[in-house]
């Protein structure tokens, strides 16, 4: 640079108080070196020989040559696929409703989605085998009522996996979707009406086509994450249900071979960014903030407008019908009677274990036969269960401030700086949220058995740190995109020195978000289990570790007792985050 | 234009006719039942202060909101319950409602394609509208690429183009600069006077009202308080409110009294005699006199007396703010080249009678 000599003429304090861009490199260190480095580490192990260690292309040829990876490969991408399409096909309608209510009502309802959305995927699934299973709710009910008179089998085949799957699934799509909808002006449909067109037309071909890049996102984050699953194929799916992850753990724990598990995760981590390219070249990937993205080609434009507006004509005729057969009102109700169908599905499966928790039965059975409070009483008297619980809670409360504490003063630095790298750096925070956790976890425990950190607190912590960053991340950034940042002025302006205004002025007015950014943290690492398989073992577990510990070995109702206080405990923490996250 | 010949034909039905359209939302009224009519071709502005009612009144009109009672009729013919893609409206939203993902001409072609206009048709009436509006040279464009007065521009297009029986604006020169609004004003009236269109305009801003209306229809309260031309509604205002709210008045309070030399209006401030003709016998009433009605000196027959407590210089007028026994405060405005009192000098003003006007 040739800025030396203008640097030497300014004032000695500029170089001790740099851009606020150096907030963000303890964040990037630490992301580095926990996230970028392990997962790839367990990428170049893939390219090396077990014994060796010679660069080899072994492990890759394996999977070609072995009939049975290429159709767990076949598996994962189609139950993914179908997952992301079921979950958006479910979510668009219940995103679309949230987003037309007014700020104030649509608090309370969007709790109907984030309580699912955070429900630990352990309980979600648990909760599926108690409905789905032979003896199960529904079958019961339908045998009861003289429907059917043999059970069905709704549970280990792919029935079962997609159900449970679309279930985990739908509020990821829903929460991703939303903000885009709610970005979208309401008076553009209005426009659409005045100027001629039917209540069809201006939905598809405006409110639809700008819907879009928030709908595809939704899909694309489903796809991902869905890449990674292997509670739910376990637990409700058959053997030719079996999905990459759950290959990968086998080959890691059991068969100890690393290069054969890199190349897995590399077959994963491949999948993953290739989608996630082409959402960037048809939409670009700001548009999951909301922000409006660049027109596609022309050519593409005008199929798609034809498209539309094909869809349009279709659904118009259609609503016509409608308001024909259930008269103009029973239309109208259609869209609430849906999203509530929805809201339904996503939130009575999960309250089944309730019940089930009181039974006094050894088994599962439902209804229960009796009720007791013995599996509660279980749980409190075992040792493993209330250290398992207490470490996790441990091991929540300190991730919840190392992550609150990167991700915010990251978010701070990228706020305060106009800096042409912010949109990277904003992209590479939520890089752990793309790569499917199963690699992270991996890579961690290759990385963490190097470094003696493994069955360790530290371990633990970190990794979910990992994890959370990106939730405190982006909590943060929204907070202070609407903060004020004259009021920072003002104070110093009145007098204020620099530390006066954070602590007195800033500080205070960030509290909701800081808050919340604590709480979504905490919830990450309670609810935490893909880490805690590879790095929690022995009696140093955490709760999600022992559920799933439990859950291979036999079910049982001390399952439901768990799911019971572990759902009792998200939901406080999740109601709190809620309370705190608006301001007073 | 067939909008013209309408217009001298008094048998014909008004453009618009309201007949006590009202808006409820549970207990709260957004619009008292009212009547309204317009001609055909007529620039009528609603003009009040926020919450008065007159974007309820405009939402009903379009159809984006349900009526609660009353009736609407266009050329006669009764659109109550008509739903609002059918009812042929134009509405120019205030900020604009340019559909992003649509090109400049895209945007104009949206409403003619959405009436199944034949293609050659819609490349003729776009190219008409582009050039209506100047803006030929951004077909292509995306809103987002435009200024804010090329986004109004092309907004108007999109409106003008299918010819709506009537076109509605929702101030829509609200997010424009004060110089660029000045020239849009003009360009609105030209298009007006071009198309022989039936416009009605939202606005708050008194000055743009006045400027561009063939009428006026104020409201206060989620009522019409008066419908009048611009002129009649300046120099006889028939609420204390409209005179308040279009220009500045000043307001004496007071009751009209049948005196031994005729009918006065005893205010805190004096007794005044009021423009002839007034009633006597209202028990509340007010006196209300223009600022540049008033002059400083005493008079033959209304004078008073205040402290200068204020003067403002405005460029082309002065005005001095007095302040009278009471709460009572008066602006008189002198031309340049009158002599300027000083602050907290006493002065005598007057005012001819007729030159006020009595208000309930």
């Amino acid at each position: 640079m040739t800025a030396g000599a203008i640097v030497a003429h300014a004032p000695a304090r500029r170089r001790l108080f740099p851009s606020s861009l150096w907030l963000v490199v303890p964040g990037i260190l630490f992301l580095l070196l926990f996230f970028v480095l392990p997962v790839m580490r367990l990428l170049t192990l893939s390219f090396q020989d077990p014994t060796t260690g010679a660069w080899s292309l072994a492990s890759y040829w394996h999977i070609v040559k072995t009939d049975v990876y290429i159709r767990v490969l076949g598996i994962t991408f189609s139950i993914s696929g179908y997952t992301a399409i079921f979950s958006v096909l479910l979510g668009y309608p219940v995103a679309y409703w949230l987003a037309r209510m007014p700020e104030r009502q649509r608090g309370p309802l969007l709790l109907l989605v984030m309580i699912p959305f955070w429900t630990s995927y352990l309980v979600k699934t648990f909760a599926w085998t108690i409905m789905l299973g032979r003896a199960g709710v529904i079958n019961t009910l339908l045998m009861s009522l003289g429907i059917i008179s043999e059970p069905l089998s709704l549970i280990h085949n792919r029935f079962g996996v997609m159900v449970g799957m679309v279930h985990s699934m739908t509020p990821l799509a829903v929460v991703t979707m939303l903000p885009v909808m709610i970005g979208i002006d309401r008076s553009l449909v209005d426009a659409a009406k005045t100027l001629g067109a039917t209540p069809a037309h201006a939905f598809w071909t405006v409110y639809f086509k700008l819907s879009l890049p928030g709908l595809t996102a939704a899909g694309l984050l489903v796809f991902i994450s869905s890449l990674g699953f292997f509670i739910v194929p376990a637990l409700l799916g058959g053997r030719l249900d079996t999905m990459l992850a759950q290959l990968i753990i086998t080959q890691v724990q059991e068969l100890l071979n690393w290069s054969f598990a890199g190349a897995l995760a590399a077959m994963m981590l491949a999948a993953a960014l290739l989608s996630c390219w082409v959402y960037d070249r048809m939409f670009g990937l700001s548009s999951i903030s909301g922000q409006s993205g660049q027109e596609s080609a022309s050519r593409l434009r005008l199929v798609a407008q034809h498209v539309l507006h094909a869809l349009a004509s279709v659904s118009a005729r259609l609503a016509d019908l409608m308001r024909a057969v259930i008269g103009g009102q029973g239309t109208a109700r259609l869209l609430p009677a849906a999203v509530w169908l929805v809201l339904g599905f996503l939130i009575l499966p999960t309250l089944v274990v309730v019940p089930v928790a009181f039974t006094s039965s050894q088994f599962l059975d439902f209804p229960p036969p009796g009720y007791s409070l013995r599996w509660f009483d279980t749980y409190f008297s075992s040792q493993l269960w209330i250290s398992a619980t207490v470490r996790s809670f441990l091991v929540a409360t300190v991730t919840a401030v190392l992550a609150t504490a990167i991700g915010g003063f990251s978010a701070l630095a990228l706020a305060r700086s106009q800096s042409r790298w912010n949109g990277l750096i904003f992209g590479f925070f939520l890089a752990p949220l793309i790569v499917p956790r199963i690699i992270i976890a991996v890579g961690l425990f290759y990385l963490f058995a190097q470094m003696g950190l493994v069955a360790t607190n530290a371990g633990l912590i970190i990794g979910h740190t990992v994890l959370a960053v990106p939730f405190t991340f982006v909590t943060m950034a929204a907070v202070l995109k609407s903060y004020d940042w004259r009021l920072d002025q003002a104070a110093a302006t009145l007098g204020a020195n620099r530390l006066s205004t954070l602590t007195q002025v800033t500080i205070p007015l960030l509290k909701g978000g800081i808050v919340a950014a604590l709480l979504f943290a905490f919830i990450t690492s309670f609810d935490e289990l893909t880490i805690a398989i590879f790095i929690s073992g022995g009696i140093t577990t955490t709760l999600p570790k022992q559920m799933w510990d439990d859950m291979i070995l036999q079910l049982n109702p001390t399952l439901a007792a768990v799911s019971v206080v572990v759902s009792v405990v998200i939901t406080a923490v999740l109601l709190a985050a809620e309370r705190f996250r608006r301001p007073a | 234009m067939a909008h013209q010949t309408e217009r001298q034909a008094t048998t014909a039905p008004p453009k618009l006719r309201l007949e006590g359209l009202s808006k409820r939302y549970g207990a709260v009224t957004a619009l008292e039942p009212s009547n309204l009519q317009v001609n055909a071709g007529e620039f009528l502005t609603l003009l009040g202060p926020s919450g008065s009612g007159k974007t309820t009144l405009l939402q009903l009109i379009s159809g984006l909101t349900e009526i609660s009672a009353g009736q609407i009729l266009i050329d006669g013919r009764d659109q109550s319950n008509t739903l609002v893609h059918q009812r042929d409206i134009g509405l120019v939203f205030q900020h604009y409602a340019l559909f992003p993902h649509l090109t400049v001409a895209e945007n104009i072609e949206f409403p003619l394609k959405m009436r199944g206009v034949t293609r050659d048709e819609i490349k003729q009436r776009l190219a008409r509208a582009l050039e209506m509006v100047h803006l030929e040279e951004l077909a292509a464009r995306f809103p987002r690429e435009l200024s804010g007065g090329q986004q109004q521009r092309v907004a108007l297009a999109r409106c003008f183009v299918y010819k709506p029986s009537i076109i509605l604006m929702d101030e829509p020169l609200g997010a424009l600069d004060k110089k660029l609004r000045d020239q849009m004003q003009i360009e609105i009236k030209r298009l007006h006077r071009e198309s022989g269109a039936t416009i009605i305009y939202v606005t708050h801003d008194q000055d743009e009202a006045l400027a561009m209306s063939d009428r006026i229809c104020l409201m206060n309260k989620a009522r019409i308080e008066q419908v009048d031309t611009p002129h009649e509604i300046y120099n006889r205002p028939k609420s204390a409110f409209a005179a308040d709210f279009i220009g500045i008045s000043n307001i004496f309070r007071g009751t009209a009294i049948d005196g031994p030399h005729g009918v006065r209006i005893t205010t805190p401030s004096g007794d005044f005699i009021p423009p002839a003709g007034t009633a006597p016998g209202m028990a509340s009433c007010a006196l209300v006199i223009r600022p540049e009605h008033i002059r400083i000196g005493a008079g033959t027959a209304n004078t008073a007396r205040g402290g200068v407590y204020e003067i403002v210089y405005a460029g082309s007028e002065t005005r001095v703010l007095v302040a009278l026994p009471g709460e009572q405060r008066v602006i008189i405005r002198l031309p340049p080249g009158n002599a300027v009192p000083q602050i907290k000098e006493t002065i005598t003003f007057s005012w001819e009678p007729d030159a006020a006007v009595v208000v309930p």
